[in-house]
């Protein structure tokens, strides 16, 4: 079954013609996504990829049946394209694009919250279902249909994990890469839920970055509604205070910011807490016995 | 990107929010120009002279005096000028080496006629991450330090959070003007200058205003005396004017050069350097070297293309730092091939001529087989691994031996 993505997933890409759209936009379809074309405003009545290009999202929607969107519009459009896939009433949205300014996602943040829609990211590598659907630019030949449900706020180091959850001999489920933007859709609590309640999904691997109270959150649903093993890391225990790291979402502010203080609170609430990122897919492994 | 306190006053001013009044100076002759025309301006017998530099703090180092006269104005910035002011913010902080000042601001007494009338208070606005939406915090306790207030005293810490869509309303206003205890002409002027302020925030995508102290003057004007600025970089493309101020003194040298690379880098103080592709794959390279033994000498994401000349460029930055002993090079390659990140690192390897540090490579995902082939037999002292356990056992030998 899976969550969020699959192979009845109708997706649209957002910024189909772009060099980052078409080249990703073919990694999916080579994967065996279900794309049903893009939209490029102005460019709606030609083909590309062999797929249709439409001038809007509700026209996609309308005509061609779109359900699911992934965005690859350059930082500056990004929100609007949020918006109006959500407008369009599109119910997976997947946002790409990183270096959207702060105040542009406080906007699309409170226009979509009573909207029918889920946002991912922005600023993330995406969700992928393994042999079903590849919503992203992660590395399809990886991962390997199974039960293992992957959270995370980062790209290659999701990859880490996939990789070695494969190599340990067992698959994923869905993987849902959330973003490392200050203000993103979709929370690790919110992706730990899904998964929780996916009957295809036997355990969960969460990963976390210094900055902000995500993973606490879901910490605490997770003692109190947790029913399958979660394994957790947390990156970034050598960062300095004060200092962005890469991800625009990645600075210690406060004290409950620190890696320290969300591995003790992961631990106190029954996670699985590995210290080294090489130990993720082995300490699944023996969680599920 | 932060902003001098001037450069802040600007932004502010240009945008109807009250300032306290300035010029800067980069000589004392400078100096005493300017102070001149601000007394014809403003009618001030008294000038503040401040150090304009990336760091709070300023007036405990003695980079913020006031001048009494022509001569003080004279004297006192030519003192300032040069100085390498050392703040407890400043890096090593107040023991540190302090940061080389190159200009003042030359500001009215906004304190006058009479010092005791004046009240300070302390207001900032910044976004609130976990309710999405911006936050207005202010205090009655002006003119110090805000995390100190929020410890001892909490309850004179108030926050006030504004709808995304519908923005600051007339009756959040109020409250703010009500709950730092105003009345009369005082209460009406902080509603418009907080107002200001907020338009302020909004149309420069700032990331953060903080105005302390913020003064009720003795006519009972709101004035910003001091303000801390910082601007959301993702959003200087709608501020091409802003893009101006950036201060690149004020920046790591290293730090500046990387960024000119298109190489994400922060410096830090250990020995192992690492370069690695992905900033959460980054900091978790970082986690991996202190578990081996070793600590991280710096932070470098070389991004998604990490071809023969970034991983060169990277190289240069990371062999700066004379206290690297090893650096480890870890690539998850997705859509770039391993085998090309491979021949990049033995191409920047042999350009480079003079590497006298260990290297390890670990490269995983497409290729990776065919990429340890490549460093294997490249005939260079480079180490490779594919699992990332491998890496950190390679590590810990590098470490263990020196």
């Amino acid at each position: 079954m899976s969550v969020l993505v699959d192979k009845n997933s109708k997706i649209v890409v957002q910024g189909f013609t772009g060099k980052e759209g078409s080249f990703h936009a073919e990694q999916m379809i080579a994967y065996g996504t279900n794309v049903i074309g893009g939209v490029t405003p102005g460019k709606g009545g030609q083909t590309h990829l062999d797929k249709a290009v439409y001038n809007t999202v509700d026209d996609a929607v309308k005509k061609g049946g779109a359900n699911t969107s992934i965005i690859f519009v350059p930082p500056r459009f990004a929100g609007d394209a949020i918006m109006e896939a959500a407008e369009a009433g599109v119910k997976v949205i997947v946002c790409i694009t990183e270096g959207i300014p702060v105040q542009d996602m406080v906007k699309v943040k409170a226009y979509i919250e009573d909207k029918d829609c889920r946002l991912v990211g922005p600023n993330c590598p995406g969700v992928i279902t393994p042999g079903e659907a590849k919503l992203g630019i992660m590395p399809g030949f990886i991962h390997k249909p199974g039960r293992i449900g992957i959270v995370s706020r980062s790209g290659t180091l999701t990859y880490e994990a996939v990789d070695q959850v494969t190599k340990a001999g067992m698959g994923q489920s869905t993987c849902i890469g959330i973003g490392g933007d200050p203000i993103i859709g979709t929370t690790t609590k919110d992706a730990v839920e899904l998964l929780m309640n996916d009957p295809e999904t036997d355990g969960i691997i969460m990963i976390g970055e210094i900055g902000g109270s995500m993973e606490a959150d879901a910490a605490y649903w997770i003692k109190e509604n947790g029913t399958k093993p979660v394994v957790g890391f947390i990156a970034g225990q050598t960062a300095p205070k004060g200092r962005t790291m890469g991800h625009a979402g990645a600075i210690i502010g406060g004290e409950n910011d620190t890696a320290e203080a969300k591995m003790r609170i992961m631990r106190e609430c029954g996670i699985h807490v590995v210290e080294s990122p090489a130990q993720i897919g082995a300490r699944m492994a023996e969680a599920l016995g | 990107m932060n902003l001098h306190e001037y450069q802040g006053k600007e932004i502010l001013a240009s945008h109807g929010v009250k300032i306290q009044r300035g010029y800067i100076a980069e000589t004392a002759a400078e100096a005493l120009t300017v102070f001149k025309k601000l007394q014809e301006e403003t009618g001030t017998d008294i000038a503040v002279i401040k150090a304009q530099i990336h760091a709070g703090g300023r007036g405990k180092g003695g980079g913020v005096k006031l001048a009494k006269n022509v001569e003080e104005v004279e004297k006192i910035s030519g003192e300032i000028l040069g100085m390498m002011l050392k703040t407890p913010q400043t890096p090593g902080g107040l023991t540190g080496p302090g940061k080389l000042v190159s200009k003042v601001l030359i500001a009215e007494d906004s304190y006058a006629p009479d010092f005791d009338k004046c009240q300070e208070f302390y207001v900032s606005i910044m976004l609130d991450r976990e309710k999405k939406c911006n936050v207005i915090i202010y205090s009655t306790e002006g003119g110090m330090n805000i995390e100190e207030v929020a410890e001892t005293t909490p309850h004179l810490v108030y926050k006030e959070w504004i709808d995304a869509e519908l923005g600051i309303q007339g009756f959040q206003l109020r409250k703010i003007a009500f709950n730092l205890g105003l009345s009369g002409a005082a209460f009406k002027d902080m509603t418009k200058f907080i107002a200001k302020l907020y338009t302020a925030f909004l149309k420069s995508d700032s990331s953060l205003i903080e105005i302390n102290p913020c003064l009720v003057d003795c006519n009972d004007q709101i004035v910003a005396v001091d303000t801390k600025f910082s601007l959301d970089e993702n959003a200087l493309f709608r501020h091409p004017d802003y893009e101006a101020m950036r201060d690149k003194s004020e920046e790591d040298p290293t730090d500046v050069e990387a960024k000119d690379y298109g190489l994400n880098f922060v410096k830090l103080d250990g020995n192992v350097g690492c370069m690695v592709n992905g900033a959460g794959l980054a900091m978790a390279t970082m986690d991996i070297i202190k578990l081996s033994g070793g600590s991280p000498a710096n932070f470098l994401d070389v991004g998604g293309t990490a071809d023969a000349e970034r991983v060169e460029n990277a190289f240069k930055i990371i062999l700066k730092d004379p206290n690297v002993k090893a650096i480890l090079i870890n690539i998850f390659g997705g859509i770039v091939r391993c085998d090309r990140v491979a021949n990049g690192v033995v191409d920047a390897y042999k350009n480079m001529g003079n590497i006298n540090v260990p290297i390890i490579v670990r490269l995983q995902g497409t290729n990776a087989e065919l990429a340890k082939e490549i460093i294997d037999k490249s005939g260079l002292e480079v180490k490779s691994a594919i699992l990332l356990q491998e890496a950190a056992d390679l590590v810990k030998d590098v470490v263990g031996r020196s």
